[in-house]
């Protein structure tokens, strides 16, 4: 894909506009919180005195824990907009609502919504940084640097790594920002789905497609599987979950023709029998349960570089200026 | 009071010559000369005086959407931009459906700046189920029928409404125009931009460029079928425009019209995700603007028009795919066909003025080359003049330009209308 907007560093958008060295500086900040969530009270007082709000326009209950929780342990306050629990709804002026949050002092905005675009349009309207967690099909930029950090933990780096991302690509963001943060950090994508599952162009990606996920198999250093939704049976886009999980899904016999050490991953909620089996998911191969743990060490370090001590001062000493919330007693 | 045009080149469908125009206090032309005197003079020294503009799709909002435009606003836009003539869709609220509604815009347009033609709609309360009392609304004047908004999806209706049509072009003292907005709603719907590589790229869901070809393909058919006489509104595709030029080939009664934002505008503008940039049909791509710009120059699109759209700006302050769909166009389209058509002067006023005036049954009365006893519908241009577009101020009660920050070049500077200068120096005189 070639370049992207202009995206200003104090948001964070998306994956399209940024660089190796932004990703490798998350990652690397990462194991700094990694290491905060393991000690015994896994709190720092970094961005004490600041307010994450998360805005929510769609539900997402396990993203918003996530973000919730890595605010938390950064010892920022937190409020909540969720599209239940408050006026928020379509038909309202984002701008309106944007507007509100800033007034309650926000600092840093998480906003999730159904429809792409919607933090980069916030991100117009208000002083606080941004935090795309997920619009529409475009991006959901966190969740690709767990992933891409998730893969780092596992294997070193990603250079050279061929990765298949399986299923609904069209209507993924998750995939459309794992192409980018794959690819950034050097691994190879290929793109597996039916042709109706696939965007309608991949026109500039720096990706392979195939239709068929049995001959990719072989050559995975990675599979990653993409949540399907029972709605592209009644949009004319799938014949059945049955016809899909029996081309598509990864049960035993699938990923045992995966490389012994291929990496097995997935964004979570897991719609089991379809994208993959039980049996598959408990397999040691399998990074699903490490990507959860690691989405809030990722977003503890997204904030913190977002809301902290600022960006420049961030990469080297960073944990000389973390202390322990309290000395744990003698 | 008469006016007189002073030292301008005047460019219409006769040709170009070096004349002073006067205008009589009946609204026509009285005299065109050299030394010519009035009460009123209006330097057009180093411009151009063209019959004035006719503008072949406009929303002027009212009734129904006054916080929008209204025809007043609209109007004055209009006449700032050059248009003498502007032809309103029906897609109001009330639906302009019956002779009450038609006969409520036509007064409120005799007393705007511009002659307001009233359309109507092909099917009542554009539901594209029912035929509109057709035959009434010829009555009432009106010569252009269309569902603008959205295609007439059913195919035997269609027919239908072509077949009666033809039957009323002794009532109306010419054919009845069908105009139609080419879109299959179930290969468009859920889509709300281009589907292509930059609907990919940002997770905007696309709707096909077929699903406006597909409806082009069915009306020429069915005007071989009917002999119907059809208009295609706002062609976007390099496939329509190749499919109307071979009708035309034909010998089929079809005519069509492309807008400014479809030969200066692609979908990389969404990327912004800003729905300034939110249009039906949607920005295409280069090739398809460079097919329009084709089909401009070779006389398969008869027409520029604007599909001027206000919407306020709470209504834009929404995510891309739920703000409502359209742009502002009347006070850009006279700079931005002279810039960026890649058409000479003469060719770009041909597809604003006569040609459009024609197509709207009014060339009695615009567009009319300008002579001695012609109605004085003059506007009078200034190709050199460059300006800054700024939403906020255009007369128009919206600021949804698309050109926003952009200097163009070319301006109008009179607008004369029935005889009255409505618009001069660059601004409206009420």
């Amino acid at each position: 894909m070639a370049s992207a907007r202009p995206v200003p560093s104090r948001h964070l958008l998306g994956i399209d506009g940024m660089s190796r060295d932004d990703l490798e500086e998350i990652l690397d900040l990462t194991d700094t919180f990694a290491e905060v969530g393991r000690r015994t009270i896994p709190k720092v007082p970094a961005l004490r005195g600041r307010t994450v709000a998360s805005l929510f326009f769609e539900n997402s209950t396990r993203t918003r824990l996530s973000f919730e929780t890595a605010a938390r342990r950064l010892s920022a306050d937190t409020m909540t907009f969720t599209s239940g629990s408050s006026s928020l709804s379509k038909g309202e002026s984002l701008r309106d609502t944007v507007e509100v949050i800033g007034s309650y002092g926000a600092d840093a905005i998480v906003v999730r919504h159904a429809m792409a675009g919607t933090a980069h349009r916030l991100a117009g309207w208000t002083d606080a940084a941004v935090i795309n967690a997920g619009d529409g099909c475009h991006e959901h930029p966190t969740q690709a640097l767990l992933d891409c950090y998730t893969l780092r933990e596992a294997r070193g780096d990603l250079d050279g790594m061929r990765i298949g991302i399986v299923g609904d690509i069209r209507h993924s963001r998750v995939a459309r920002s794992n192409v980018l943060a794959f690819t950034l950090l050097g691994a190879e994508v290929l793109l597996i789905a039916p042709p109706t599952l696939l965007p309608p162009s991949t026109e500039g990606w720096p990706v392979t497609v195939t239709h068929d996920l049995d001959a990719s198999l072989p050559d995975l250093d990675a599979c990653y599987l993409l949540r399907l939704q029972r709605e592209r049976i009644s949009e004319g886009l799938i014949p059945s979950i049955r016809e899909y999980a029996a081309d598509f899904g990864l049960d035993a016999r699938r990923a045992s023709r995966l490389p012994d050490d291929a990496l097995i991953l997935h964004p979570g909620p897991t719609n089991l029998g379809v994208e993959l089996t039980s049996e598959v998911a408990a397999d040691h191969r399998s990074l699903i349960l490490d990507q959860v743990a690691n989405g809030v060490s990722l977003r503890m370090a997204v904030l913190f570089l977002l809301l902290g001590s600022g960006r420049d001062l961030v990469p080297d000493g960073v944990r000389d200026e973390l202390p322990d919330e309290e000395a744990p007693g003698p | 009071m008469t006016v007189v045009l002073r030292g301008g080149r005047v460019v219409d469908s006769g040709g170009e010559r070096l004349i002073d125009v006067e205008i009589g206090d009946d609204g026509l032309i009285a005299a065109v000369g050299t030394g010519l005197t009035g009460d009123v003079q209006l330097d057009a020294s180093g411009c151009v005086v063209s019959p004035g503009f006719v503008d072949l799709h406009v929303h002027l909002r009212e009734p129904g959407q006054e916080d929008a435009e209204t025809i007043q606003t609209g109007a004055r836009g209009g006449a700032l931009g050059g248009y003498t003539a502007l032809v309103a869709m029906p897609n109001t609220d009330p639906v302009t459906d019956c002779a009450a509604v038609v006969e409520q815009v036509r007064a409120l347009g005799s007393r705007s700046m511009c002659e307001i033609v009233p359309t109507a709609a092909m099917t009542v309360g554009r539901r594209g189920v029912d035929m509109a009392p057709m035959g009434e609304l010829v009555d009432h004047g009106v010569g252009i029928f269309t569902d603008d908004g959205t295609g007439l999806q059913d195919p035997r209706l269609m027919r239908r409404i072509m077949e009666y049509s033809t039957g009323l072009t002794a009532r109306l003292g010419r054919p009845v125009v069908l105009a139609q907005h080419c879109e299959v709603s179930t290969l468009s719907e859920g889509g709300f931009m281009h589907e292509g590589a930059w609907s990919s790229r940002l997770g905007i869901p696309g709707q096909p460029a077929e699903a406006e070809e597909l409806m082009v393909m069915r009306d020429i058919a069915l005007v071989r079928l009917t002999g119907a006489r059809m208009h295609f509104q706002h062609l976007s595709t390099a496939a329509s425009v190749a499919m109307v030029r071979g009708a035309k080939a034909a010998g089929l009664p079809v005519t069509s019209e492309a807008t400014t934002h479809h030969f200066t505008l692609t979908d990389a503008a969404c990327a912004s995700y800003d729905p300034v940039f939110k249009v039906h049909p949607p920005l295409r791509t280069d090739v398809d603007v460079a097919a329009v710009r084709a089909g401009l120059a070779d006389g398969t699109i008869d027409a520029i028009a604007t599909d001027h759209a206000p919407h306020a700006d709470h209504a834009k302050e929404r995510p891309f795919d739920t703000a409502p769909p359209g742009m502002l166009g009347l006070e850009t389209a006279l700079s931005l066909s002279l810039e960026e058509s890649g058409l000479d002067l003469p060719e770009v006023l041909a597809l604003m003025s006569w040609r459009p005036a024609a197509i709207a049954g009014i060339a009695d009365r615009h567009g009319v080359p300008i002579a001695p006893g012609a109605p004085a519908n003059i506007c009078v241009i200034d190709p050199d003049q460059t300006w800054t577009v700024s939403g906020r101020a255009m007369a128009s009660l919206s600021s949804n330009t698309p050109y926003e920050g952009r200097t163009l070049r070319g301006r109008v500077r009179h607008t004369i209308r029935s005889g009255v200068p409505v618009v001069v120096d660059g601004e409206a005189r009420r």
